[in-house]
């Protein structure tokens, strides 16, 4: 893997006072900008044989019985930067039940749990890069920023690609939602494209008429295979 | 105009938020049943060859209040300065959910080329948009040839960056986000 710079305005600020929580949780002084070593080029490697049969249906893996709400199926290729597929990648999901509530004991929002969803998934990703999780659309949900502030239906993405610097967490949104220009978790990203590449399209070919309906997220890591020319880093 | 470029941009970062281990030690976010146990709940198999060491620490907000929600992963080589097999240098870290401590339970890692025997950390949590880089080096190591160090032009910060043993076997490494000893993050 050959990790390429970060484009650091593709990405939130770290101090973006709009998200008061980043306030006191962001660095006051610069990152330290070098090449990647061998330690942010290697990475963990996980096998399919880790998986249970239902670590991709959030709809099922708590109980057996189905959660209540919208059903959707998520989908898309984890990417480098060439745009091939990456294999192998572990993507971890998780989310609010339909009612906008996870199960966590620091969650006290008034919507109340689903017996039958735990809100959390995981799949590694195929030769072409490609996963799916089927789940329920999560409700939007209030919560302590601003004196009225919502989150936007989102899913939580963590993806492992094939090196340690490539390691990204991010936010899926659903396409249409009015309150994703409204959020101030979303709006840490000054770049509106890149925001508009958070949020899945509705994907009718994707979905099963009478079953559920389809979003289609694309993941794009740092980085891109070995080149011809790639020259071995001095001592390193 | 000009031709378009053919590489993509890579996805943008979100926040972990505060629920983060649902999805990554959702055992430990006290949701059983899903899967039979969290990943990354030990570096290496026990019959790993090296020494023994126990780091711990707490990350600290601006406020110097310790942050109770947030995860740490570790990546390193083992005690041969060589990274794998499998999943084997990885390992989860959350802190715990009263005093926030978080605890890495390994084996030295060796030297890796000329870099000097090392651990990297990668810091989520609610209220970090995108997450932090840094890096575990050990007290007492010969650290002067080590190439990322070398690139530090602030030395007084240096310290930052190297944990402390605290008794036999047993290291200490703070984290601070903001303040006086505000740990170096790198973007490498
Ligand atoms: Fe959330």
């Amino acid at each position: 893997m050959t990790l390429i710079p970060r484009a650091r305005a593709q990405h939130p600020l770290a101090y973006a006072p709009g998200y008061k929580t980043s306030v006191p949780r962001s660095p006051k002084l610069a990152l330290i900008s070098m090449p990647a070593t061998p330690t942010e080029d290697t990475g963990p490697v996980f096998g399919q044989s880790m998986l249970g049969e239902l670590d991709n249906n959030l709809v099922l893996n708590l109980t057996g019985d189905p959660a209540i709400g919208e059903r959707v199926l998520v989908h898309g290729r984890v990417l480098d930067q060439s745009g091939r597929g990456v294999p192998g990648a572990l993507v971890e999901v998780w989310q609010a039940n339909a009612g906008g509530r996870y199960r966590h004991k620091k969650d006290g929002y008034l919507a109340p749990l689903d017996p039958n969803f735990g809100g959390c998934g995981r799949a590694i990703t195929g030769e072409a890069g490609t996963y799916q999780f089927l789940t329920i659309k999560p409700g939007a949900y209030p919560w302590p920023n601003g004196p009225n502030d919502w989150r936007p239906a989102h899913i939580h993405f963590s993806v492992f690609g094939h090196a340690f610097g490539q390691r990204l967490i991010t936010q899926m949104y659903f396409e249409g939602d009015p309150l994703i220009p409204r959020c101030p978790i979303v709006n840490t990203i000054p770049d509106q494209s890149a925001i508009d590449r958070l949020v899945a399209p509705l994907d009718m070919n994707g979905s099963k008429p009478h079953d559920f309906l389809a979003y289609k997220f694309d993941i794009v890591l740092r980085g891109t295979r070995q080149t011809l020319f790639e020259n071995k880093k001095e001592g390193m | 105009m000009v031709q378009k470029l053919d590489t993509l941009e890579e996805t943008p970062s979100q926040t972990a938020g505060p629920y983060v281990h649902i999805g990554a030690t959702p055992n430990f976010a006290g949701i059983g049943g899903i899967y039979p146990e969290d990943l990354g709940l030990k570096p290496f198999p026990d019959d790993a060859e090296g020494e023994r060491i126990t780091i711990r620490g707490i990350v600290h907000d601006g406020t110097g209040t310790p942050m109770r929600d947030v995860l740490v992963e570790s990546w390193q080589a083992n005690a041969d300065g060589q990274y794998g097999p499998g999943t084997q240098g990885w390992a989860r870290l959350p802190a715990d959910q009263e005093n926030g401590i978080w605890t890495l339970e390994t084996i030295k890692p060796g030297a890796v080329g000329a870099m000097a025997p090392h651990i990297a950390l990668w810091i989520v949590s609610r209220g970090i948009n995108i997450g932090l880089q840094t890096r575990i080096y050990f007290d007492g190591d010969d650290l002067s040839a080590d190439p990322v160090l070398a690139r530090v032009e602030h030395r007084n910060r240096l310290p930052t960056l190297i944990a402390k043993s605290d008794g036999p076997g047993s290291w200490r490494f703070d984290i601070h986000l903001q303040g006086d000893a505000e740990t170096i993050f790198f973007d490498m």
